[in-house]
């Protein structure tokens, strides 16, 4: 399942960039470049090549994890890649934290004391939550935390007159491999506000699934069943129902966790955060194909790979489940 | 006869739903000796399910609630006590089984994990010596390789073997009262007779009560030393199980007796009570029999008839019984006859 999607989207991003109009040979050159000059950077590019030998190239190189080169500037996309996508994966998994601890919780507290105060509010705040433009609550976030307050930092991944020696490109990883707490400290300070401002809209329909779904399970005869036995309320929700309850919460934790990884825009650019996100963005406002290519693959990539993850967790989860 | 274990005394408990005030069960005494058998019979919706929950407080709530009288568990009160006190009691000293065995484990844990856990609920024992008496369990209740069943997951046993696991898991810690709330219901005839066997069987060997809830008569007669006919959320009739099959009182009763089918009788038409169970309500005036009563007469109408006693345990919520209205009993007779 996996090898055909995968494949299916190396020919679909592929395609995409040949059928944009305009000749790359041209856009490098500039306007003022001869036919000659042209035709010679074709041939050497191998743009003259019928197209299914150009994509078996391109494919060959895929396989040795060669994406090309930039255009813009002249780097090799695989190894320009890597930063951008280690902090977007940085910050995904602290929004992600964020909203699944806080909105399985919520669901469940709802969902165990059905129609209470707790129950109305968690509901509220959640529709605002999903109701509420990113790019607003981002804004706010930073007047309140970072303007008014001065609690937080506002924008970046650290602070930016003490650069880290990157190894593996995630900050927080980094500093504690140099063992470096106060910089790793700073480092989840300037993690917080775009995480929650990221992680809300998925926090919100996290707790709404999981009150749904806990409720429904709340209804079935084995519940009554663990009643019967003895069983206390704790043992009830958090052992047998939460199990049962959990996998529409989990499909909807992978596809928001793929949403994260590649949609990230809008967030990363208000809290300049160099994230994969922005690195395709500034690709396309300066026609680097090779890159916009490269990034929209590894996005569809981690995209497949996350709900693969699902996939074998259902699995791990559900004994009935065959594949 | 031996003492009293469980005593339901004017057991109501109503449903508050969006129609109004329901009384789905209604002033409900039942008597449960040590180690006797008693059935609980009647049509779907007359509140015998709901009796059973109510003893232990597993009533959906909101909507429903107890509104009054007593469950006597060996001399306390269970309807007035704690929510602490009833999770040492469930699975314990009450236990209860219910009609679809096929979603009453949980299908993401084996059946060793839900045994072990029912038995440490209550005893403080090691998972080790959990697993072994959950084996040993097991094997009581005839299941085959009971070794490999432990590790197993519920949708990898059929519907009889599941049932065999839930009365397996109730009866671990050795309950007092096993109430089964139509244990055989969703079973095939064959494997039914097993399970009425099994449970006849744990019945002699540890004297535990059991309190059947069922609406078939033939499980009634194979099994139950006494009968509770149920009607509307009302007991209609008591007694002992020969004395109900053989002579029912009530007109309820004998239109259920009548419409058994009989091997010996070529009938083309089997009977059938006409009308059906009117909705519980509030208020209501007269017996709630009376509309599909063949025999009612105005009074039946107008007056709701008490649990009148026959002769010794026997009851009937009849007015054909009332003494005081001597002229019932005689007609109640004849038309048995007939």
């Amino acid at each position: 399942m996996l090898i055909p999607v995968l494949l299916g989207m190396t020919i679909i991003t592929f395609s995409i960039v040949h059928l944009i109009p305009g000749n790359p040979a041209q856009v490098i050159l500039g306007e003022a470049a001869t036919a000659e000059a042209i035709a010679d950077l074709e041939e050497s590019m191998g743009l003259n090549e019928p197209y299914w030998v150009q994509y078996g190239i391109y494919f060959m190189d895929l396989l040795q994890g060669d994406l090309g080169t930039s255009l813009r500037s002249k780097a090799e996309i695989s190894s320009e890649i890597w930063p951008h996508l280690a902090a977007t994966i940085e910050l995904t998994i602290f929004a992600m934290i964020f909203a699944i601890v806080i909105g399985v919780n919520a669901g469940i507290i709802s969902a165990w004391k059905q129609n209470s105060w707790f129950d109305f509010l968690a509901m509220i705040i959640a529709l605002v939550g999903v109701s509420m433009p990113v790019f607003w609550l981002a804004l706010m976030e930073q007047w309140i935390f970072a303007q008014e307050l001065g609690w937080l930092p506002a924008y970046g991944r650290q602070d930016s007159r003490d650069p880290i020696a990157a190894i593996t490109q995630f900050y927080v990883l980094d500093s504690l491999i140099h063992l470096d707490f106060e910089r790793a400290f700073t480092i989840l300070k300037h993690l917080v506000l775009p995480a929650i401002a990221l992680g809300t809209i998925p926090m919100a329909i996290i707790a709404r699934m999981t009150r749904s779904s806990m409720l429904e399970v709340m209804k079935s005869d084995y519940i009554r069943t663990i009643r019967a036995k003895g069983g206390s309320q704790f043992l009830v929700i958090y052992k047998h129902a939460l199990k049962n309850a959990i996998i529409p919460i989990l499909t909807v934790i992978g596809l928001q966790t793929g949403v994260l990884l590649g949609g990230a825009i809008l967030t990363e650019t208000i809290f300049s955060w160099p994230g994969i996100g922005r690195y395709v963005y500034e690709a396309i406002s300066f026609r680097d194909y090779p890159v916009i290519q490269s990034g929209i693959l590894v996005i569809a990539f981690i995209f497949v790979m996350v709900n693969l993850i699902v996939d074998i967790m259902y699995k791990i989860i559900d004994p009935r489940i065959k594949y | 006869m031996s003492e009293v274990i469980l005593e339901l005394q004017d057991l109501s408990t109503h449903f508050f739903t969006d129609y109004g005030e329901i009384p789905a069960v209604d002033r409900v005494s039942i008597k449960v000796h040590k180690g006797e058998v008693v059935g609980i019979v009647g049509e779907s919706g007359c509140g015998k399910s709901v009796t059973s929950l109510s003893i232990m407080q597993l009533i959906p709530s909101p909507p429903g609630k107890i509104v009054g009288g007593e469950i006597r568990f060996k001399g306390e009160n269970l309807a007035l006590t704690t929510e602490k006190r009833m999770k040492k009691i469930r699975g314990n000293e009450i236990s209860m089984i219910f009609q679809e065995p096929m979603t009453s484990l949980n299908p993401l844990f084996t059946i060793g994990n839900q045994m072990i856990e029912a038995l440490r609920i209550h005893q403080k024992i090691s998972k080790k010596e959990a697993k072994e008496q959950s084996i040993n369990m097991l094997k009581r209740v005839g299941i085959p390789r009971a070794e490999q069943v432990i590790d197993e997951y519920p949708h990898q046993l059929s519907g009889g073997m599941r049932q065999r696991v839930m009365i397996a898991i109730a009866m671990s810690c050795e309950p007092e009262i096993l109430i089964a709330d139509e244990p055989t219901t969703a079973l095939d005839v064959t494997i039914q007779a097993q399970i009425l066997d099994l449970m006849r069987i744990l019945n002699d060997e540890k004297e535990t009560a059991i309190l059947l809830i069922t609406h078939d008569l033939g499980v009634v007669a194979e099994i139950c030393e006494r009968v509770v006919v149920m009607y509307s959320g009302q007991v209609v009739e008591e007694g002992t199980t020969r004395e109900i099959l053989k002579d029912p009182k009530h007109p309820y009763t004998q239109g259920l007796i009548k419409s058994l089918p009989k091997l010996h009788e070529k009938e083309q038409k089997l009977y059938s009570i006409p009308g059906t169970v009117p909705k519980p309500k509030m208020d209501r005036k007269g017996c709630r029999f009376a509309s599909r009563c063949e025999r009612a007469f105005d009074r039946c109408f107008q007056v709701d008839p008490e649990l009148f006693l026959i002769e010794g345990e026997r009851k009937s919520r009849c007015f054909l019984y009332d003494e005081k209205k001597g002229d019932g009993i005689d007609r109640a007779a004849s038309s048995i006859r007939s």
